[in-house]
């Protein structure tokens, strides 16, 4: 899932401020915390709200979309409201946001969050802990299934750095668990602190430079698909 | 200990079994270093080569090349050039380190560096492109190989410096942490640096643990200037905690003495009651080679406390 904060609404307010029509969508994927219909709905009588204390009249509306990273989904789903709408306000983190700009060209598509990180977990108490960097070289196997890269504030390959004090990280005030000292004490649970021994080299930062892009060696696309169900 | 020759002083003399002394310099936000060249001037007697710190506390201060240098160069005191990973990636860490030989830096320390959110530009981007293990690992390729971390030659001259690592004896889990100090040495360390100790069971026990590396061990020790530095020591410094005993003492008279002159002999006093036994301890019954003393803008110690060990 991908942890997303709403932005400030003033923020919001000076993107929109130029249109008097605008779609608000909700996602329903794996945006977390949930920003779904009613979430959409919320956002909107802030925005109007909003615009009536600057002298504007806002129409809104709200609406979901299953998961706005799929351009199948997002694009049926928002097309028959593009007509009404001058700009559509998403709910979505940045792939999604992203996502409707690319699909509707001649439509902007304005965030109203913030993405923070992706492929978490929420404790049960509003508290979502970041696991995986995407960073194209995993290293889960010799570290206990605790990502360094992702969980340590400094993404070390070889740590513990001199800044965790009794397992916890200089960074965020001595709150949050050093991921050094977790996965050795979970190497060790195993016997296996020859992996927390083992000096892992400088890694390849091309794996993780911005844009990313997969080639597939075997070919996949709608196109391919949308002729193998027609046969 | 690893078959790199000692290309420094400071090697020099751990490889003759002398038990020696190193000072720390820490130049800050500054453009004129008189204050630095004027306390390595100081020091110079007293030690056989001084650290320069690289942003401590993730803080924005002047490169610690340039004055690792004008050390060196204008009064003659060897330095030991600290590098953190935090700021600069494998490229810039390698320009600087041709950089430092080519000015004739023959120390370096490799060090991870705080992260940036603790110092005084917090939204930073912190780099930490390679870690000190691997900057060790670099400095590795550079100095026995003549080459950058990918095998490319150095074209023109050599890189001959010694690498030191730093060691925390206040960390827990300890266990962790000697591992990790040995996992650097296997890479290439010429000698390990510890951040400061104030408990001489434990330090002596971290020693010992450490010593199964065979690699040289400089105990830091940080002696304290005045009571508002102890206590921020106890309080900011990560695992540090200050004697309650020494804590009492400086604050004792920072209250209770007035004039200036007589609260500094007082101070030490404290300060060498504590450090000297400290030293002695250490020297007699260790295999530690030396200590760091990080007696920053307290040079005025240097004489008292080491006047028994030359």
């Amino acid at each position: 899932m991908i942890i997303t904060k709403l932005k400030d609404i003033d923020e919001i307010y000076e993107m929109i401020k130029p249109y008097s029509k605008i779609l608000i969508a909700g996602c329903d994927g794996c945006c977390q915390p949930p920003r779904s219909i009613n979430e959409a709905k919320v956002l909107g009588q802030m925005l109007e709200l909003k615009s009536k204390m600057n002298g504007k009249k806002l129409t809104w509306k709200a609406m979901t979309v299953l998961r706005q990273c799929d351009d199948r989904i997002a694009g049926s789903t928002v097309r028959p409201y593009l007509d009404e709408y001058e700009a559509i306000v998403s709910l979505a983190c940045g792939l999604g946001v992203s996502m409707l700009n690319r699909i509707f060209e001649d439509t902007l598509t304005f965030p109203a969050q913030d993405s923070m990180f992706g492929a978490s977990e929420n404790h049960g108490d509003n508290r979502y802990e970041q696991y995986c960097d995407t960073c194209g070289e995993c290293l889960l196997g010799e570290t206990a299934g605790i990502c360094p890269v992702a969980s340590c504030a400094k993404g070390l390959h070889n740590g513990p750095c001199g800044g965790q004090v009794d397992g916890f990280c200089e960074v965020g005030g001595y709150k949050y668990p050093c991921a050094w000292i977790q996965i050795y004490e979970r190497l060790k649970k195993f016997n296996r602190l020859d992996l927390f021994n083992k000096f892992r080299p400088p890694k390849d930062y091309r794996l993780m430079t911005s844009p990313g892009h997969l080639e597939l060696i075997q070919e996949y696309t709608n196109a391919i698909e949308e002729e193998e169900v027609e046969k | 200990m690893g078959d790199r020759p000692a290309f420094s002083n400071l090697m020099k003399e751990i490889k003759t079994g002398k038990f020696v002394f190193t000072g720390e310099l820490e130049p800050t936000k500054m453009v004129d270093i008189s204050e630095i060249i004027h306390s390595a001037e100081a020091m110079k007697e007293y030690v056989v080569a001084a650290n320069v710190t690289d942003g401590p506390q993730g803080m924005a201060y002047i490169n610690s090349l340039i004055p690792s240098y004008l050390v060196q160069e204008k009064v003659g005191l060897e330095t030991v050039y600290q590098m953190t990973v935090r700021d600069r990636n494998r490229i810039a860490l390698f320009g600087d380190i041709l950089a430092a030989a080519c000015v004739g830096i023959k120390n370096v320390l490799a060090l991870t560096g705080d992260h940036s959110a603790l110092g005084d530009n917090p939204g930073a981007k912190s780099v930490y492109d390679l870690d000190s293990t691997q900057f060790v690992y670099l400095l590795g390729k550079m100095i026995d190989e003549n080459t950058d971390i990918y095998g490319n030659e150095i074209e023109t001259g050599k890189v001959e410096m010694n690498v030191g690592i730093a060691a925390n004896p206040n960390a827990s889990p300890r266990e962790a942490e000697i591992l990790k100090v040995g996992r650097k040495v296997a890479v290439g360390a010429d000698y390990i640096q510890t951040q400061t100790a104030f408990d001489i069971d434990d330090a002596k026990d971290f020693i010992k643990e450490l010593s199964r590396y065979n690699c040289p061990i400089l105990l830091g020790l940080f002696p304290l200037k005045n009571y508002g530095i102890a206590s921020y020591f106890d309080k900011f410094i990560p695992g540090v905690s200050v004697p309650e005993d020494l804590l009492k003492n400086l604050k004792h008279v920072k209250k209770n003495i007035k004039d200036k002159k007589e609260r500094k002999v007082k101070i030490d006093e404290i300060n060498l009651e504590f450090f000297v036994p400290f030293i002695r301890e250490i020297k007699k019954s260790t295999a530690a080679a030396g200590i760091h003393c990080m007696a920053v803008h307290y040079e005025r110690l240097f004489e008292p406390l080491l006047k028994e060990f030359r």
